[in-house]
């Protein structure tokens, strides 16, 4: 084997790892320009009315989002009741029952496709099977179409956490004739709780901001919520609407709920990770 | 406790009243963990169930309702460029052209950023470094797409106007590509705010890969006297090659079907244009402007066709990822 003289190598070196540290300079540079850029144009929209009135026409002083604020809580919310204990139960059947199991193999392989199924998607998907035999749009359709997208992410994630308590653990609480759906539920749960939340709180940050699943499910409204059996408000579609507006106060405007969102899934994000890291030690 | 002892009568004594409900009690009591083991059990394959069923239904759904624009325009639907709800005219050229351009930009630029990043944060930065800076790049992976559509919109679309748009026409404006008044918004752009989404996906994925390389071998690469880049080039890569793959599809996937934020920058034009720095359209771009006003059945029907091309393809593109991770995964010994 011939080698190129070693400065020349050393050179190469050299400039690889040059590039590779403006790369990831680059990846922060990219979350700190938008960052930064979200809180500077949102901060100046915030105020007292915006999280207490509904919207004002364009060109109107005042006005605000706290219907869109609370629409999308309860979209959230709704959400979260229905795609938890599913996806917290098809994660057990992944790690208690199943393992290594076809069936299992199946709903692993389907889980993981399913979480790369574009969000527009399943609003598609939710929109044929819901807003088109009812007849409206709705908050219950938004909400399934969030349930639906974090229904994979909380069973795998709850099938990684189960997996990490070993099986000893199992054994006693099963020899002392606890059966089997006690165990998992009062005792591997329990050990399993901060993974769990990690999961579940991961999943509610990915969906709380998303827009397109609700674009033709929940659609919008510029009134309070009174049942999410009609259009509900809610902040994404919302930011779509009033950035694409020609009024600049309404643009201003989808800043200051892109702040709120940002800094809701962020939090999330953050209370998520820190929850994995209080376990790990 | 209480209920056993209670329903054993004593010997000698008829038994109390009610005792035959008391001891049915303690028969149910004794077989009922069993049978709600079986019921538990049950209900939890159920729900795992639901899982691969949703994927057949999202499928069935697709095609029932694209049925009657796939009938009315047939093959031709994917090829021809006119989409015009006026004249009932739909085809989806446009879009996937858009689609596959925005992507292939998005590609071009992430995919060498990935891996440079993964190597920075496996072989070059020490450890507190490499946690914190990859933590803060996963972070970009948490921002949600309409704020990614916010920022391309108002902050980074001036900014390619500005700057980088004009710097590409003065240097390789000779190309049909560069070509144009520079708008900011249009395909470049889109292809750029792609790239940074996905670039934490792939990062993460590959930093992982990188990780599963194990320390022997590039000890020995080492003790040969090879520089960092040689082990990176002749070892490390070619070992985890089939997992990068996997996170290359997976990049590819999302970005098929970003929606959001490509929906903001990327001009929504029906028309294809030689030049990135024209505006274009996606197949999820479409679907989000054009599906709530869609009153008439055929348009709704195209579009819906729109959305089941982009269904097939991003699972055509999910599945490949997914046997690439499993056939890294499952050499190495791991879980899936």
């Amino acid at each position: 084997m011939k080698l190129r003289p070693p400065t020349g190598r050393r050179l190469t070196n050299g400039a690889v790892s040059g590039l590779a540290a403006v790369s990831a300079l680059l990846g922060l540079l990219g979350l700190a320009w938008i960052l930064s850029g979200v809180l500077f144009r949102g901060l100046g929209a915030l105020n007292w009315s915006f999280f207490t009135q509904l919207p004002a026409p364009p060109g109107m002083p005042g006005g605000g989002l706290a219907n869109a604020l609370a629409g999308t809580v309860l979209i959230t919310l709704l959400a979260t009741f229905l795609g938890v204990p599913v996806g917290l139960l098809a994660g057990v059947f992944l790690g208690e029952f199943g393992r290594q199991s076809r069936l299992a193999d199946t709903v692993r392989f389907a889980g993981n496709v399913l979480m790369g199924v574009p969000s527009i998607i399943i609003g598609v998907f939710v929109y044929t099977i819901v807003v088109i035999p009812t007849g409206s749009f709705s908050g219950y359709a938004g909400a399934l179409a969030l349930a639906l997208i974090m229904l994979p992410i909380v069973a795998r994630t709850t099938e990684d956490m189960l997996s990490l308590i070993p099986d000893p653990l199992r054994e006693a609480g099963l020899a002392l004739g606890a059966p089997r759906w006690r165990v998992t539920l009062t005792v591997i749960f329990r050990a399993a709780k901060s993974g769990l939340i990690t999961g579940v709180c991961l999943a509610v940050a990915r969906v709380s901001g998303e827009t397109a699943p609700l674009l033709f499910t929940a659609l919008n409204s510029p009134y309070w919520p009174d049942s999410l059996g009609e259009p509900t408000p809610n902040l994404t579609v919302t930011i779509f609407n009033y950035a694409m507006s020609p009024y600049p106060d309404w643009q201003q405007t989808a800043w200051g709920a892109s702040l709120i969102i940002t800094l809701g899934v962020l939090a999330l994000t953050l209370l998520a990770r820190l929850s994995l890291r209080e376990r790990q030690k | 406790m209480m209920n056993i002892r209670a329903a054993s009568p004593t010997p000698g004594y008829p038994a109390p009243q009610g005792g035959e409900k008391l001891r049915a009690g303690v028969k149910t009591r004794m077989v009922s963990p069993a049978r709600a083991d079986l019921g538990f059990k049950w209900l939890t394959i159920l729900l795992a169930g639901l899982i691969p069923l949703l994927m057949g239904a999202i499928l069935v759904e697709l095609v029932r309702h694209s049925y009657p624009a796939l009938q009315r325009f047939g093959w031709g639907f994917l090829v021809s460029q006119s989409w015009n709800p006026v004249t009932q005219e739909f085809g989806a050229a446009s879009s996937i052209y858009g689609t596959l351009v925005s992507t292939c930009i998005a590609m071009l630029l992430a995919v060498p950023l990935s891996l440079a990043i993964a190597l920075f944060l496996v072989e070059l930065s020490p450890p507190g470094t490499s946690r914190v800076v990859g933590g803060l790049i996963e972070l970009l992976a948490a921002i949600p797409s309409i704020i990614y559509g916010m920022w391309g919109l108002f902050v980074f679309a001036p900014f390619m106007a500005e700057y980088v748009q004009p710097a590409l026409g003065r240097t390789l404006g000779f190309l049909p590509l560069f070509q144009g008044p520079p708008m900011g918004i249009g395909m470049l752009t889109a292809g750029v705010i792609l790239a940074l989404m996905i670039l934490p996906y792939m990062s993460a994925i590959t930093r992982d890969v990188f990780r599963l390389v194990p320390p022997v071998m590039k000890e020995s690469a080492y003790g040969l006297g090879a520089t960092t880049w040689e082990v990176a080039y002749k070892v490390t890569i070619p070992y985890g090659i089939v997992g990068i793959m996997g996170a290359v599809f997976l990049g590819l996937a999302r970005a098929l079907g970003e929606t959001m934020a490509v929906t903001f920058v990327i001009g929504n034009d029906h028309r294809i244009a030689a030049s990135l720095f024209a505006p274009g359209n996606s197949i999820a771009s479409t679907l989000a402007n054009e599906f709530t006003e869609a009153s008439d059945p055929l348009y709704l029907s195209a579009l819906v066709a729109l959305a089941l091309v982009l269904f097939v393809i991003t699972v055509v593109v999910q599945i490949f990822s997914q046997i690439m991770l499993r056939r890294l995964y499952r050499a190495r010994g791991g879980g899936a």
